[in-house]
């Protein structure tokens, strides 16, 4: 086969790749392949690149400035000219107030991902390789954060360290990482006594090499995996603190935050807590959804098809 | 000249405390340079596990075992990983999934301090009758034999004086067998290499080496040159019964 | 000799993103009160084909045949449900490792019982009692303890000869073993295949066994089918085995390592084209 008559689907889905880069691409375009084919796997997508384009463009989108308040014109309802999802009880556009919120959606999803996985990976893949002592006590240490419950350590937290949106980051990280220390550590258990950790060993590797380069890359596909069915239960539980009033601070229009204040009008204007509410629940569905099509291309037993 | 290999009264030991398990019990054999020595038994009788503990894999063993001369002691350093590797059963588990070959080869002749990466990666492909061509490859992409063909490129990477080989070809069809049987004899006359491999075919072991140990539950019951295997000279009854056992299947 | 299960024109397809491959291409066969071996290498679609007939290939793979015929009663026909009833009932199938096909949480006793009241209508008592029975027939000395020990417990011969007395409870016409011996020890390998031998023939079942190892399918079967790249290459007597014609038999049969001679190289099987295209043999009796 000649270069010119080969199109670039062929390049990519060649047996025989000719660089390092080449192998890296038609691996992942393999993948990408069988991610297509699922099609909830795909609406998943669909709605959180709908969801970054939200975010990106807010200003543009937005048909109000969303702290700007008209009393005159509080809880519009729905389809009023205008406030296409109605206005607030301080008459602040709903609809705006949402496309800006999903900044802040984002934002606390970014920073719960860079913070949890990757400490329970840490705290996991050390623990079990080393085994022994290291290993008894990063696990008991694990244990102590999974006995208590999620939103009672966050609540503590909180109070300790005052309300706001970081802080309330912090507070779910921190209880966020235990389950991925435990599933970090479970694999890289059976990881550990596979032949080819064997071979490395025999190479004179050292276990730091053997942990980053040969562990993780095995147990970041079944950690992604996780976090995007986790993601929802972030956002859910940065929404939480929001409801509670210890997230998000109003004036911010933090989707959380947003169903508090709604709250006390949710007999007489029900679209004030629930546009918001909507919101949260198809963003935590479009995670699950694409985490259950990304276990099927990265699961790591079969690599093979 | 001292031996490659010299194991006595090894003792190796699995487990702890109250499920200590003794694998091997008291061996003792020697291979000397350039030999080819095998070690035969059924599953469980050991033979995995001296290979292990020579590697250090196996880390609870007592007595003594030394490599060229030089004894060995609980660490293995840098020296005896350029002299002494392994090529392990299965090369669907030898292999790690996510690693194309040119990073197996690569990570293994930088971790042994080669500076010409590309050429030797090429070099070891050609050695192993693959070619460059499969330098970018998956495991997935490859078949048995070729993955394991891999695994003995890795093997030979370090450029070792000293194979282990624990039963290279049990997962491999028969004629991808004889292909990799004649790869190992052929890069044994051509690198000069002393070979101990494991297997539980008897005919295997009498093609590929001139000594064999006959292992039965952790003990070596028998040294006997392959010459008087083949002739059914044994002096173990063990011995003799393996060897009926796989005659009757020899027609 | 009776016909028990005749085979025509059996392909079993996989769908794939680089379009359709087909493991087994068109092989017909027949099996009578008989040893039957297919052999192969792997990838030859000798394990698909045992699979096949009791049609338990796995989604996406597609079995299609002109009829599986047991009995002159065609099993493609079928529903799911009456398969169902085949499957053990008439028709058995015996798989390599005995720790992947035993319960690993449940007595060995209470999985034989728990087969032998899925098929009979008998009473614990009564199903105890058979079912030591069964293990008595496969050699198993002190049926009492292995009825109330956990699978893990057992040698991998130990639990094979468990595994075939529990297909046998039903008295099946055709037990399909694949590879049933290659997880054993050369010495068990010789004690199970005599067992089967033994049941097989007391029973006058017909017996399939699917292996990749020319040696024992030439002593222990008595027609052999020669599979290569789904299709059947040769069919010959077990017995003249080492006297086939066809490259392919040839070339496995001198790949291998021999006790009696020794020589320098071991013969390498050059695969012609060819073989993958020529027609499949007819295996019928």
């Amino acid at each position: 086969m000649t270069t010119e008559t080969q199109t670039l689907r062929d390049w990519l889905l060649s047996e025989t790749p000719t660089s390092r880069r080449h192998a890296r691409l038609a691996a992942f375009y393999k993948g990408w392949l069988t991610l297509r084919a699922n099609h909830m796997a795909m609406i998943g997508l669909a709605i959180i690149a709908l969801l970054l384009g939200t975010a990106l463009f807010a200003p543009w989108l937005a048909p109000h400035d969303p702290f700007v308040q008209d009393l005159a014109f509080r809880l519009q309802p729905l389809g009023t000219e205008g406030h296409v999802l109605g206005t607030d009880s301080l008459g602040r556009d709903i609809l705006s107030r949402m496309i800006y919120g999903s900044r802040i959606t984002l934002y606390i999803v970014a920073l719960v991902v860079m913070i949890a996985p990757i400490a329970g990976l840490l705290v996991g893949t050390i623990a079990g390789y080393a085994g022994g002592w290291t290993d008894i006590v990063l696990m008991r240490i694990t244990d102590i954060f999974l006995a208590f419950p999620r939103l009672i350590l966050a609540l503590a937290f909180v109070a300790a360290l005052g309300a706001g949106i970081e802080n309330a980051v912090l507070a779910i990280a921190l209880t966020a990482w235990p389950p991925y220390a435990r599933m970090a550590r479970a694999e890289t258990l059976t990881i550990r006594s596979s032949d080819y950790i064997s071979a490395i060993r025999l190479q004179g590797a050292g276990p730091m090499r053997i942990i980053t380069k040969h562990i993780w890359p095995l147990c970041i596909s079944s950690l992604i995996v996780r976090v995007t069915l986790d993601m929802a239960g972030i956002i859910l539980a940065a929404a939480g603190l929001g409801f509670l009033g210890l997230g998000a601070q109003p004036p911010s229009p933090e989707w959380g935050a947003m169903i508090s204040e709604g709250r006390r009008f949710i007999l007489d204007y029900w679209w004030i807590a629930t546009m918001p509410g909507l919101a949260i629940f198809t963003v935590s569905l479009a995670f699950n959804l694409l985490g259950d099509g990304l276990r099927d291309v990265l699961d790591p037993k079969d690599s093979s098809s | 000249m001292s031996d490659a290999i010299s194991i006595q009264n090894l003792n190796v030991w699995f487990g702890e405390h109250n499920d200590l398990f003794q694998a091997v019990k008291n061996a003792s054999l020697t291979v000397a340079k350039g030999a080819s020595f095998g070690l035969v038994g059924e599953s469980g009788s050991g033979k995995s596990t001296i290979l292990r503990a020579l590697t250090g894999l196996a880390p609870q063993w007592e007595g003594s075992m030394s490599i060229n001369g030089t004894d060995l002691t609980e660490k293995r350093n840098k020296q005896f990983y350029k002299t002494v590797q392994m090529v392990f059963q299965d090369p669907y588990a030898s292999l790690h999934p996510r690693q194309s070959v040119d990073q197996v080869l690569s990570e293994t002749l930088t971790l042994h301090g080669f500076r010409d990466i590309d050429d030797r990666v090429n070099k070891l492909l050609l050695d192993v009758g693959l070619g460059p061509a499969f330098r970018f490859r998956y495991p997935h992409q490859l078949s048995g034999g070729q993955r394991q063909r891999i695994a003995i490129a890795r093997a030979l990477a370090a450029e070792p004086k000293i194979l282990l080989l624990d039963e290279p070809t049990s997962a491999l069809d028969v004629s991808v067998q004889a292909e990799i049987l004649n790869l190992l004899c052929d890069l044994r006359a051509e690198h000069g290499l002393t070979y101990l491999m494991v297997s539980h075919d008897l005919a295997v072991v009498a093609h590929m080496c001139e000594r064999a140990a006959v292992m039965q539950n952790g003990e070596i019951v028998e040294i006997i040159e392959v010459a008087d295997m083949r002739a059914g000279r044994t002096q173990h009854d063990y011995t003799a019964q393996l060897l009926h056992a796989s005659a009757n299947r020899v027609t | 000799m009776t016909t028990l299960l005749d085979v025509e024109n059996l392909w079993v397809r996989f769908p794939s993103r680089t379009g359709v491959f087909d493991a087994v291409r068109g092989i017909s066969f027949s099996l009578g009160r008989e040893r039957l071996g297919i052999v192969g290498e792997s990838g030859s679609g000798k394990s698909l084909t045992g699979r096949a007939i009791l049609r338990l290939i796995h989604k996406p793979g597609i079995v299609e045949a002109d009829h599986i015929k047991l009995h002159g009663d065609n099993l493609l026909a079928k529903s799911e449900r009456e398969m169902r009833a085949v499957r053990g009932e008439k028709i058995s199938m015996v798989m390599q490792d005995p720790k992947f096909s035993l319960n690993p949480v449940m007595r060995v006793g209470d999985q034989i019982i728990e087969a032998y009241r899925l098929h009979a209508k008998a009473s614990k008592a009564e199903a105890y009692r058979k079912s030591v029975e069964m293990l008595e027939a496969v050699s198993i000395r002190d049926a009492d303890r292995v009825m109330k020990a956990y699978p893990h417990e057992m040698s991998g011969g130990m639990g094979q000869r468990i595994m075939i007395a529990m297909m046998l409870i039903p008295n099946p016409e055709i037990l399909i073993a694949d590879e049933p011996t290659s997880a054993l020890d050369v010495s068990v390998q010789g004690q199970v295949l005599s067992i089967m031998d033994k049941l097989v023939k007391e029973r006058g079942m017909g017996l399939i066994f699917i292996s990749h190892d020319l040696n024992l399918v030439s002593q222990f079967c008595d027609r052999v089918l020669i599979m290569y790249a789904g299709r059947i290459v040769e069919v010959c007597d077990a017995a003249k085995l080492h006297e086939a014609k066809h490259p392919y038999t040839r070339g496995l049969l001198g790949s291998l390592p021999r006790f009696d001679e020794p020589r320098d190289r071991l013969q390498v099987l050059t695969r012609d084209p060819a073989w993958r295209e020529a027609p499949s043999v007819e295996g019928r009796l």
